[in-house]
């Protein structure tokens, strides 16, 4: 007989299943779908460090962090649009243009301009975004498709297909390669910027909003959720990631172009945010294990690089991965139905 | 094992009519728990069959297992003497099983007609025959006597119309075995004796029909034999002739109940209002007026379609309302926004839970608490404790039967899944309900707990608002009794006025009462 719990309301999880193995993993994972990026990555981990002694170096973990550090704050944000049932394609393309504002913004004011700028082009490529995919109601993947191509546009005007370099605005290169604790300042905001998202989406009553606007937006709207403000802030917080990312990146390398980023980007933060096992349909999905999805791939780069592998290999593994990701996703959901 | 499905002599295909199924010894357990244990039924050709039960008592499972939907776990099928193994809907049309689900498959982009043929399209080299297609659609519509234009876009249908495209779907594949669940749950009365009359001109040309239901004079009137299932134990199957409602409940409920309602408690003749309707006009809405107290139940009637749950959610401000005022507590809601109505104490519980109410991949306590997570949230921040404790006590209150609250609603039968959004609406206190079908796919003694709720929320000073298809929950439930057509009200019927034949004769003829 399936008794009521409501007596028992610390017992959340599938307690009467019973000892069996799934429900021991279930409790110890959580969920099979963190287990599923968690398990590989571990895996990864250990036999990259067996197999190659020069990657346990901090040195390495903390470069392929701060290689990571701008796609890291993206995903992390792109996690909260994917939720919420859009997608975000043109974060590649802010994320450049708001690196060579910045960049250009700098030649001539104080650094503090300069990074508001580039953060303010963000934030309002994300609120026209989200205007546009809710307002008008075009889809947000043509939407975010065309926006990326405007962006683009604007990027290489505003630098007439030049080289904008950074190196030379005093204090740039503070703001993003400043160390605290041997970890540069780049490494500390993405830290900084998932846990804050990640907490967001999975402790907050805003992230809660995401999820059932992402899960069912017409009951959503009927339960008394703004369901249209809360996808507008979703592609606002992705717009301001993608030029908070660009504006790291630029501090990094000393340097950046209008072809920066772009649709490789905008494709490797999808992929990052997929292979952590956040559903492409919405309404599912998590900030920490987008970071692991992240992470995976890039130690996969790492991994053929310190073993000497034909670096076109990596992509070819990439694509591989990604159709096992979803695959598992559709087969969770079909379990579910 | 599938010998006869292998070699190329005629088996037994769609459209065999004349054959019993026999189920025998059959178990299905969900993760660990029991839906249904040890159950052997035989559903003989050219009789219908009833299944009744609490909700959450396997019948929809059972029929699941009998149409391929779900492989049972232990126990075996077999139709006309041969073993059945099925491990797809597919496996079962091609046995010429065929169900209507409780929680409808409709493919929204298509057309009504292309949703009916669905699976079975009528072509010639891959293209659809276009003409042949609309022919056989009008056959089928003569033949149930629905009123649907084929080329209507299934996006656009109420529940019921959508009910219809299934039962339609059903028939084009001249199924000998039919598994309806629930299928009037969604029809007005004469839809229902429209569907009734189907039933039996089904079993008459030999077919069998499964009829899940919780109307049990529908389940009287209709089926040969009754087999009543409680908690996935097989009770009784029954000769239908030698069974009353009183032994139907009480083999369902395992206890006899006193009454189908609880007694009407009355508002105070001084009792303030809290709700005002003034002139309200909307899509499908003609200017309506009317109001309500506090402590009053007011219950809406007439056809589906005659735009009472459009007039709902004009109310609720969730359309777009074109003229008139809503006034709630001598506060004007205005603009578009049931964000704004909820917080300021009017909650509407909409008429399909699955597209307008939950979240069907979340869990029951992430469903329960979305309305007013305000409430059990710090500066945005939700406290679990405070929520389950929350859900907990709102769960027992609507009694939701869940293995745990943090399944995902559709794992939940579809009576309990109804009872997830009155826990949700019951979050804070609201100064106005608006249930739209509160009870639909909900069984009897839980619809008396639902029954005993409203009453005892009305009577705590709340105003509510029933709107039902189902004429005796109205005449049952309602202090005073609004009756719609054509998107006016066309009469308003309090006290001794109240009865099954005045909020008929409203519900059908043309009158100019307002
Ligand atoms: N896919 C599933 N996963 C887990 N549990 C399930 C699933 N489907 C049904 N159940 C559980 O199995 C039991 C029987 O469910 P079933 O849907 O057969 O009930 P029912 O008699 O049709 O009820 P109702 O009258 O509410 O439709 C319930 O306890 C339900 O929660
Ligand atoms: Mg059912």
């Amino acid at each position: 007989m399936t008794e009521t719990l409501t007596d028992h309301p610390d017992v959340e999880d599938l307690g009467n299943a019973g000892l069996s193995m799934k429900s021991g993993l279930r409790r110890l994972f959580g969920s099979w779908r963190t287990a599923g990026i968690l398990i590989p990555f571990l895996i990864l981990f250990v036999v990259l460090s067996i197999a190659s002694s020069p990657f346990l170096h901090t040195t390495n973990l903390i470069n392929i962090l701060d290689q990571q550090a701008a796609v890291l704050c993206i995903a992390a944000a792109g996690t909260l649009v994917l939720v919420a049932g859009g997608i975000d394609l043109s974060v590649g393309s802010t994320y450049a243009l708001a690196g060579v504002v910045a960049g250009e913004v700098g030649q001539h004011h104080s650094v503090v301009w300069a990074i508001l700028a580039g953060l303010l082009v963000g934030l309002v490529v994300g609120l026209l975004n989200g205007v546009i995919v809710t307002v008008f109601r075009i889809s947000p993947l043509i939407t975010t498709l065309a926006m990326s191509y405007i962006i683009y546009g604007l990027a290489l005007k505003v630098t007439n297909g030049n080289l904008v370099l950074t190196g030379s605005i005093p204090g740039f290169q503070t703001f993003t390669n400043s160390t605290f604790l041997t970890v540069p300042s780049a490494v500390w905001m993405a830290i900084g910027v998932v846990i804050v998202l990640a907490v967001v989406l999975s402790r907050t009553t805003y992230g809660r909003y995401v999820v059932a606007a992402g899960g069912n937006a017409e009951a959503a709207r009927l339960a008394g959720v703004r369901v249209n403000a809360i996808k507008i802030i979703t592609f606002v917080i992705s717009g301001g990631a993608a030029a908070l990312g660009g504006i790291i990146d630029a501090g990094r390398l000393g340097s950046i172009l209008s072809t920066s980023g772009g649709p490789s980007l905008s494709f490797l933060v999808l992929a990052g945010i997929v292979v952590g096992g956040t559903s492409i349909a919405g309404g599912e999905g998590s900030g920490w294990r987008t970071a692991l999805g992240v992470l995976f791939i890039a130690l996969i780069g790492n991994g053929f690089n310190l073993l000497g592998v034909d670096p076109n290999w990596q992509q070819i593994v990439l694509g591989l991965i990604l159709l096992v990701a979803v695959g598992l996703d559709m087969w969770a959901r079909r379990a579910k139905a | 094992m599938s010998e006869e499905n292998l070699d190329g002599a005629p088996h037994r295909a769609a459209g065999t009519t004349g054959d019993d199924l026999v189920v025998t010894g059959v178990s299905k357990r969900f993760g660990g728990v029991p839906a249904l244990q040890n159950v052997s039924v035989t559903i003989e050709a050219g009789k219908v069959h009833a299944f009744i039960g609490e909700n959450g008592a396997g019948k929809s499972t059972l029929g699941k297992i009998i149409a391929g939907v779900l492989a049972p776990d232990e126990g075996a099928l077999t139709l006309g003497g041969r073993a059945l193994h099925m491990t797809s809907p597919r496996d079962g049309l091609t046995h010429g099983i065929v169900t209507i689900a409780q929680e409808l498959a409709i493919v929204p982009g298509l057309t009504v007609a292309d949703n009916v043929f669905l699976g079975a399209e009528i072509a010639t080299g891959g293209f659809v025959r276009r003409r042949e297609l609309r022919r056989r659609f009008r056959e089928l519509a003569h033949r149930t006597g629905f009123e649907l234009r084929p080329e209507t876009p299934a996006a656009y249908l109420s529940t019921a119309d959508k009910q219809k495209v299934e039962i339609m779907r059903a028939l084009s594949r001249r199924a000998s075995i039919v598994v309806m669940d629930e299928p009037s749950a969604a029809l007005s009365s004469h839809e229902s004796k429209a569907l009734h009359d189907i039933i039996r001109s089904l079993a008459a040309s030999g077919t069998a029909v499964i009829l899940i239901s919780h109307f049990l004079s529908e389940v009287l009137s209709l089926s040969d034999t009754i087999t009543t299932l409680r908690d996935g134990h097989l009770i009784s199957t029954v000769d239908a002739r030698g069974a009353t409602q009183e032994s139907l409940i009480v083999g369902m409920l395992g206890r006899s109940l006193s009454a189908t309602f609880p007694e009407k408690q009355f508002p105070h003749d001084d009792a303030p209002v809290v709700l005002e309707v003034a002139n309200l006009c909307a899509p499908k809405v003609d200017n309506c007026t009317f109001s309500l107290r506090r402590g009053e139940i007011l219950g809406i009637a007439g056809l589906v379609g005659a735009g009472r749950s459009e007039l709902a959610r004009a109310i609720f401000r969730d359309a777009k309302v074109s003229a008139g005022s809503v006034r709630l507590g001598g506060d004007n809601l205005s603009g578009h926004n049931p964000h704004r109505s909820i917080h300021r104490g009017l909650v509407m519980i909409p008429e399909s839970r699955k597209e307008l109410g939950l979240m069907m991949g979340r869990s029951v306590r992430e469903n329960v608490s979305l309305s007013r997570l305000d409430l059990v949230s710090r500066l945005s921040w939700v406290s679990r404790l405070r929520e389950r404790r929350a859900v907990a006590s709102l769960m027992e209150r609507t009694t939701v039967k869940a293995a745990s609250m943090s399944l995902p609603a559709t794992m939940l039968s579809g009576g309990n899944q109804q009872k997830l959004l009155f826990a949700r609406s019951m979050m804070k206190t609201p100064a106005v309900l608006i249930a739209d079908e509160p009870t639909r796919g909900v069984d009897v003694g839980s619809k008396r707990a639902i029954y005993d709720l409203l009453v005892e929320m009305a009577r705590e000073g709340m105003g509510i608002i029933v709107i039902s298809s189902e004429l005796e929950e109205v005449l049952g439930l309602a202090h005073r009794v609004l009756v719609m057509r054509h998107g006016r009200i066309s009469a308003e019927l309090a006290g001794q006025d109240i009865s099954e034949e005045a909020v008929l004769e409203a519900a059908f003829t043309e009158n100019s009462a307002s």
